[in-house]
Formats: structure tokens, sequence, C-alpha cells
């Protein structure tokens, strides 16, 4: 470890359930069997959501973070992207050597299981998924085609609009977190009854990627930026009492 | 006034159907990304502790079983320490604690190879029962559950864990005890709803 930052081990911030969706959301259908219908049992957290395991750097292929190249070695088909971010905690601190893991459907909307009958063709050379550990500022980056809308067996019409799920695991097992990206501009965002799951329309907003010319590579690819907060945590005990006191 | 300047945590999002493509690809049988998948056992050769075995199923209101589901576990060592960052100091380097687990694409039945885990401190002192920490998600599950295995052959554990102690209901304890059967096997179905449905925190 060539960081100085103390091990992150105090007890975490509640979470808002009334910014996260709800369990049972009649307009996502499959929600409504699977929601539990009792309350929640709230407690502080303990040693088994304030501790958990770590990732290093070598178990990251190099090519794990570009979906472009990591399923065949040649290049998969679509839209050039690059998406990338910071993860953050709640006091704003970027997070160090957090695990994000992304997978998602190719650019025609098709993804790479069985399940999956939809007509839009498999790419051969893309498998859909990714995944790369932060910098020690907590930024982190893909390059990957933009995925494809499709329709999923909801509503009659349903569409997801262009998404990118993540996968997201800070330095406690509390803080495990699975979302999904949407895409500045994209007219399916209002209408996906997953999106909606979310009451509020700030906690919408902040899961929408805008798109980052900065960050875009003139003549190859466009790129997002999304951030990513997981629980914050409070100065644990044994950081400002001393030993004994 | 000054503002609180905290940033709210990202909002969860279903993990979707479509969760094994990310998360467990060679298990999935997309295999060519990664050598292996993440999380395949939380212990090697040569782990301190009792070996058990852990089976079970995910199962919705409606009383199907989840053939989608998929959780991942976390656990201390065989003397109650976590691997990782537990400020109390270094675990059994053979047990690394994190396992993903998928539940059989065609029963639904999962499996969980590990070690009993030891008890671990509760922030007050007092000892929790044994417990593997278990997060779950699978399509339809909006924010991933965290619930808790404990072992109903530890009576005396459970009877003085502060946060079993928690449940108001004394019969919904049943839900959180994995059953023992032989030979260091046990068995606990996870009920996302419904008249045992599974005690879910919120820690």
């Amino acid at each position: 470890m060539t960081s100085n930052r103390p091990v992150d081990t105090g007890p975490l911030y509640l979470r808002d359930r009334d910014w996260h969706p709800a369990a049972y959301t009649p307009g996502y259908k499959t929600s409504m069997t699977r929601a539990p219908f009792r309350p929640l049992v709230s407690l502080g957290s303990t040693l088994s959501e304030e501790t958990g395991p770590a990732f290093g750097q070598s178990m990251i292929g190099e090519l794990d973070n570009n979906l472009i190249m990591n399923f065949t070695g040649q290049p998969a088909i679509g839209e050039r992207i690059i998406l990338h971010g910071r993860v953050l905690d709640e006091n704003g601190r970027g997070v160090p050597g957090v695990l994000v893991e992304i997978w998602q459907a190719n650019a025609g909307g098709r993804y790479r299981h069985k399940k999956d009958g939809y007509l839009a063709p498999l790419d051969p050379n893309f498998g859909g998924c990714g995944r790369t550990l932060t910098s020690e500022s907590g930024s982190y980056e893909f390059l990957t085609v933009r995925p494809g809308a499709y329709p999923w067996p909801n509503r009659v019409n349903d569409w997801r609009p262009m998404h990118i799920h993540l996968s997201v695991f800070g330095s406690g097992f509390g803080q495990r977190l699975i979302t999904q990206n949407y895409f500045e501009g994209d007219p399916l965002i209002a209408r996906c009854p997953i999106v909606q799951t979310i009451g509020q329309q700030k906690a919408i907003d902040v899961l929408v990627a805008p798109l980052d010319m900065n960050r875009a590579i003139p003549m190859d690819c466009l790129a997002y930026k999304f951030d990513i907060v997981l629980r914050g945590r409070r100065q644990s005990f044994f950081e400002n009492r001393k030993e004994g006191l | 006034m000054q503002r609180l300047d905290y940033l709210k945590e990202t909002p969860s999002q279903t993990a979707g159907p479509y969760v094994h493509i990310g998360l467990t690809p060679n298990k999935l049988g997309n295999p060519g990304i990664y050598p292996e998948d993440l999380g395949a056992s939380p212990i090697k050769a040569g782990a301190k502790g009792q070996l058990i075995t852990i089976t079970g199923r995910v199962i919705d209101g409606a009383g199907m079983i989840l053939r989608d589901a998929l959780f991942e576990s976390w656990q201390a060592d065989a003397a109650g320490i976590y691997p990782g960052n537990d400020p109390r100091g270094p675990a059994d380097p053979n047990v690394t604690g994190w396992a993903r687990v998928a539940a059989d694409f065609d029963t639904g039945v999962w499996q969980l190879d590990t070690i009993k885990p030891g008890r671990v401190p509760f922030p007050d002192g007092r000892l929790m029962a044994p417990h593997i920490a278990v997060w779950l998600v699978a399509r339809g599950i909006n924010v991933g559950l965290q619930t808790r295995i404990y072992f109903d052959d530890e009576p005396d554990a459970n009877e003085a864990c502060p946060v079993l102690l928690r449940i108001e209901h004394r019969p919904r304890v049943q839900t959180l005890l994995a059953k023992k059967q032989d030979d260091g096997r046990y068995h606990i179905d996870f009920r996302l709803q419904g008249e045992d449905e599974t005690v879910f925190f919120d820690m």
C-alpha cells in the first residue's frame, strides 16, 4: 500500500431509503412478487458491514476495462465511447481501490445471454463485461460501445433506455451497490418503469451521464462522465480517542 | 445558514436478469474475458475451522424458485476476525471471507462451501452469534437485500446475539437459521415475500 490514508473502518452512514427505489414498484411488474413486505430490521452497522474484501491490481488484466477488445481481441461493432468518472463517498472523498464491474448489451441492444431472444444480432466480438479498480483519486474509465436500447416484457411496449449496469464494491460489505447509468438526452429514460422505480426526479438525474466533450477523443470516440457515490462513514471510535481513555 | 454538503449515495437499480454476464461470466458460459470469476470460494486449502456446506433456494412471493438470483457472502474466519480491513488485525490467511454464489440456472439451488465463522463483537462489545452476511440481488429486486445466515446448532450464541435480539417478532428469527443436516451440511431458503419472509436488514 502506498497510501497514507487510515484504514476505513468507521460505522456506515444510514442509507436514505426514500432516495433509493422502493422495493414494491408495480410499474416494474417483477418487483411485485420479489419485494419484501415486512419492514427492514434497522440497526447500526457492525464489523460485518464495516469490513469487506480487498481487491488488488494483480487481479485485473490489461484489457479488462476495454470492452471493445477484451472478448476476442478483434474490435466490437458500434459507436465507441469512454465511460469515466470517480467513485466518491458521501463526504466527497475519492475512494481508491474500488472494484467497478460493468455489463451491458451490445450496440444493437442484445445481451450475450441464452435467455436474451431479442432479434438484434449478437456481435461475435463483444462479450459485454469489464472491470477495473479506481485510482488513488477514485477515478475509473472504460472503453466500450454505446449499448443499444431494447424492448422487454413488462407492459406491451416497454423499452429499456440505453444503459450500462455498474457493480461497485467499497471497503465495507455494507457499501455494496449495483446501479445503472443512462445517457444524456435519451427519450426512453422518462418512459422506463425500472428508472421510474426511483421516486424522486433528483435521484433519477444523478443516474444520467452527461456527454463530456473534453474527455472525448477527436476522430475516435465520445465520452460520458458518471460519478458514483458510496455510503460514507462516521469517524471510527479509535481515531479520535487515545487507547485507554 | 450554511449547507450540509454531503453527497447522496448513488441510487440503486435492479441487477436485472443478466447480472451473471457481469459478475460470473465464466459460470454463465461466456468464457474468454477473465481467467476465472471473482469470489469462487471464501476459503483456501488449510483454512482453520469446521468445513461446512450450506445449500438453499431463493423463493418469491408466489412460491416460485428463482433461477436468476445471485448473492454475495462475507464472513469472519474461525476466530471471528474478518480478512482485509478488520481493525483488530490479520485473519487466517487461508480465509478470504467473500464469495459470489449463483443459483443453479436449472434448479435454482445454490451451494456455499466454507468454514463456520467465529463470533464477532457487536459495537458495544457483546458477541454476535456465528453468522455469514449476505447481499442478494436479482431481477425485480430494486435494492440489494441484506440478510444473514445463522446456524440452528448454536442455540446459546443465538440466544445472546444482539442482532437477533433486535427482531421483535421472535418467530421470524427462525428465517435466519440454517438447519443442520448431516456431515456438516446446512440448509436455508431465502423467502423474499409472504408468510415465512426472511428477515432483511437495514444496517
